[in-house]
């Protein structure tokens, strides 16, 4: 259907629905349209309420890293125009008539997925995230063939088994960033089986994932030690996240130092680095997970794996059902994501500092106050 | 002054030793310790052949030293005892793998994983706590304190039950560790050689489905008629890989040369464990996505504590598992090392040191 509006959409040479009447809802957000990343106000719309969706107003969405990942394309999977946004919070506004967990007003999140098979064995054991036809929360084609749009928009839309209920002591904003960067510690904290008071658990990188790591460690009643590039960071680690020790990584003594000492390692770190020196801090039968994939493969010295029988193993984010247990988890135990809040229009600012890691620790849209402001 | 190897105790003994970075064996005249009180002396009868011994005579690993008598996959029977010792009386047919010494009183050590003691001591190129070297069981005799003797069972043959004194607890252990042991679970075995064929036997004794994977389209008619597999995967087949892929929950590697984990990860399933016992002399390349879009693993281990090789061998009994081994004469030994390190073996290699071990 050919359209003079300015956001027709091409396929080929031909046009096709433009994004705003794809769907029913009309809906405004911000999304980059190439890998220069560039984030710009965009107009487009989204499905109505199905029987078992539940639609929610966005009031804040935390920015990931995966989500500058993506916006540029590095990954090489990026479908344009891309909206960002997987920890995204807000009320609800509509149920659809099967819902059952969720009433209007309710405070509730979206992370990293919106959809899955829920028929293969992986879904059926709540591992939602592990399923091959896994749906993201944005840059995937839903059931109905359509491009999902993520939380840096007004309003969203999702299935009610993808939908979080926030506890009521959680606030919004610093809760926002446990829907991913809260799962993706957790989850392999507790599969791994370093979650046991007494424990010493060594955590690499201290960043949006980093330091929530620290913060559930602790709450596990595990001994925590940071180990990072920058030792500015130490003051902070120690002092405010509640960590036990800091390590610099660089510093060889220092690593020498803490040879055969931890449990488990929580490796955070997507950049490029040696694996050895991770390796020597674990203890016989540790474990180092890694949570962040390099670019390219990483050497595994074996010989220290075989004599230590440690292992080195993976995680992504966590399943829905981890994912409530994960946030009921903090809001007992007071754990909060520690944050930056800023309005939609800083949003490209706001990428290029995460670049440099320069934020502690999350940034997070307010996107209930400032959305509609940045809007044409 | 420092003794020669000849004097420093006061048995005499005789084995054959390499001598130098060559790994060439040739015989070699020294003596072993007094039989203590925690003592049991064992007249060797078999000792198989690792490939642990090709690479420690050429010094592969940077940590020999000369001159070397390699074997710690050793059978006999007990000529002497010690006066604490009750386990054991003369005759018995019994067992020395790769430890004979450790701390006693750390946490591994307590937990039954002496394997893993920070002062353990080999069969072979380790320091006795005396200060003296150890020597393996390419010799006549040897002298070891009780804690570190396994008793073979006796329906087991010494000859083919020797390697599983290393071959088998180094792919029992982790099977066991890593819960590799469920029936019906698919077990891939990477590499079908000493360890390998050893790990199918037991998979299939735990009542899994076992693949080989292999890069020798010539062991596919043993692996399946001979050793039980029920599939053979030739890893240097793209389309018989690519079916492969997300079929494993497990895979041991047995494979020392160098070679990417890539395809071996791709073979798991969601979850799944991949379990390197083959020791490269270089780090392998690790591709860290696979890991983390997975959650699965890779573990090492390292042989097993005492208490669990005498288990393995109960086990091993009670299935009639043992190796398939090819026997041979002391002398062929560096012939033996040669075909090792060309894989001509099915699968291990047993010196008949009883019967051929002459001075």
């Amino acid at each position: 259907m050919a359209s003079t509006n300015a956001s027709v959409v091409f396929s080929g040479s031909k046009a096709v629905t433009s994004h705003e009447e794809e769907h029913p809802v009309k809906a405004f957000g911000w999304a980059a349209r190439d890998n220069s990343g560039h984030l710009s106000p965009f107009n487009f719309s989204r499905r109505s309420t199905g029987e078992e969706d539940v639609r929610l107003k966005v009031l804040y969405c935390g920015i990931c890293h995966t989500d500058l990942h993506n916006s540029k394309n590095e990954w090489g999977s990026a479908s344009y125009p891309l909206v960002p946004g997987h920890e995204v919070v807000g009320t609800v506004t509509e149920v659809g008539s099967k819902v059952k967990k969720f009433k209007v007003g309710d405070k509730v999140g979206v992370g990293c997925l919106v959809g899955a098979c829920h028929s293969c064995d992986d879904c059926s054991h709540d591992l939602e995230n592990y399923c091959p036809k896994l749906i993201l929360t944005y840059g995937s084609l839903y059931h109905d063939g359509t491009m999902t749009y993520g939380g840096y928009s007004d309003t969203m839309v999702a299935n009610e088994r993808y939908v979080i209920r926030i506890p009521d002591n959680m606030p919004l904003d610093k809760g926002a960033p446990l829907l991913c960067a809260g799962i993706t510690v957790y989850s392999p904290l507790k599969y791994y089986g370093l979650d046991e008071p007494g424990m010493h658990i060594g955590i690499v990188g201290l960043g949006g994932l980093g330091h929530i790591a620290v913060k559930f460690a602790k709450a596990f009643g595990c001994k925590v030690t940071v180990i990072s590039t920058s030792p500015a960071k130490k003051k902070e680690a120690i002092e405010h996240l509640g960590a036990d020790m800091f390590l610099v990584s660089r510093d060889e003594q220092q690593m020498q130092g803490a040879m055969g000492t931890m449990d488990g390692i929580i490796d955070t770190v997507s950049a490029i680095h040696p694996l050895l020196p991770l390796i020597g801090l674990l203890k016989s039968q540790g474990k180092l997970v890694m949570l962040g994939a390099p670019d390219r493969p990483l050497e595994l010295p074996v010989f220290p794996l075989i004599l230590g029988r440690k292992t080195v193993g993976g995680s992504l984010t966590g399943g829905l059902k981890e994912t409530q247990e994960m946030i009921d988890f903090a809001a007992k135990h007071d754990i909060k994501s520690d944050i930056e809040v800023i309005s939609m229009d800083y949003i490209n600012t706001a990428m290029e500092r995460l670049a440099k890691g320069d934020v502690r620790y999350r940034f997070v849209i307010d996107i209930g106050n400032t959305l509609a402001a940045s809007n044409p | 002054m420092v003794k020669s190897p000849e004097e420093e105790h006061p048995q005499k003994a005789f084995g054959w030793a390499a001598r130098d970075p060559s790994g060439t064996l040739s015989p070699f005249h020294f003596s072993r310790r007094e039989n203590g009180d925690e003592d049991v002396t064992v007249k060797i009868l078999y000792c198989g052949v690792c490939h642990s011994d090709l690479h420690s005579v050429k010094n592969e690993w940077g940590i020999t030293r000369y001159p070397i008598v390699p074997g710690h996959e050793i059978v006999g029977i007990v000529i002497q005892l010690g006066n604490n010792v009750k386990k054991f009386k003369r005759g018995d047919r019994v067992g020395v793998g790769v430890l004979v010494g450790s701390c006693k009183t750390c946490e591994t050590c307590q937990q039954d994983l002496e394997n893993y003691c920070p002062s353990m001591i080999f069969t072979y190129n380790s320091t006795s706590q005396d200060g003296t070297r150890t020597y393996g069981g390419y010799s006549d005799i040897v002298v070891v304190d009780q804690r570190y003797v396994l008793r073979i069972p006796d329906n087991m043959p010494l000859d083919a039950g020797a390697p599983l004194l290393c071959a088998g607890i180094t792919v029992y252990s982790p099977m066991k560790y890593y819960g590799m042991t469920e029936p019906g679970k698919h077990l891939g075995v990477a590499g079908l050689g000493g360890l390998g064929h050893v790990a199918v036997k037991l998979g299939k004794a735990f009542g899994l489905k076992v693949t080989v994977i292999s890069t020798s389209p010539n062991k596919e008619d043993e692996a399946i008629n001979k050793l039980g597999a029920d599939c053979f995967l030739l890893s240097t087949n793209p389309e018989k890989v690519q079916a492969a892929l997300g079929t494993m929950d497990y895979i041991i590697d047995t494979v020392s040369a160098i070679h990417s984990l890539g395809p071996l990860l791709a073979m798991l399933k969601l979850n799944g464990k991949l379990i390197t016992v083959g020791l490269p002399d270089k780090p392998l390349e690790l591709p860290i996505f696979p890991l983390v879009m997975g959650r699965k693993l890779i573990g090492g281990s390292d042989i097993g504590g005492i208490k669990e090789t005498q288990e393995m061998l109960d086990f091993c009994a009670k299935h009639n598992i043992t190796a398939d081994i090819e026997l041979i004469q002391m002398d062929y030994i560096n012939t033996a090392m040669k075909r090792l390190s060309k894989s001509d073996v099915k699968y291990r290699f047993v010196i008949d040191v009883a019967n051929s071990l002459s001075q």
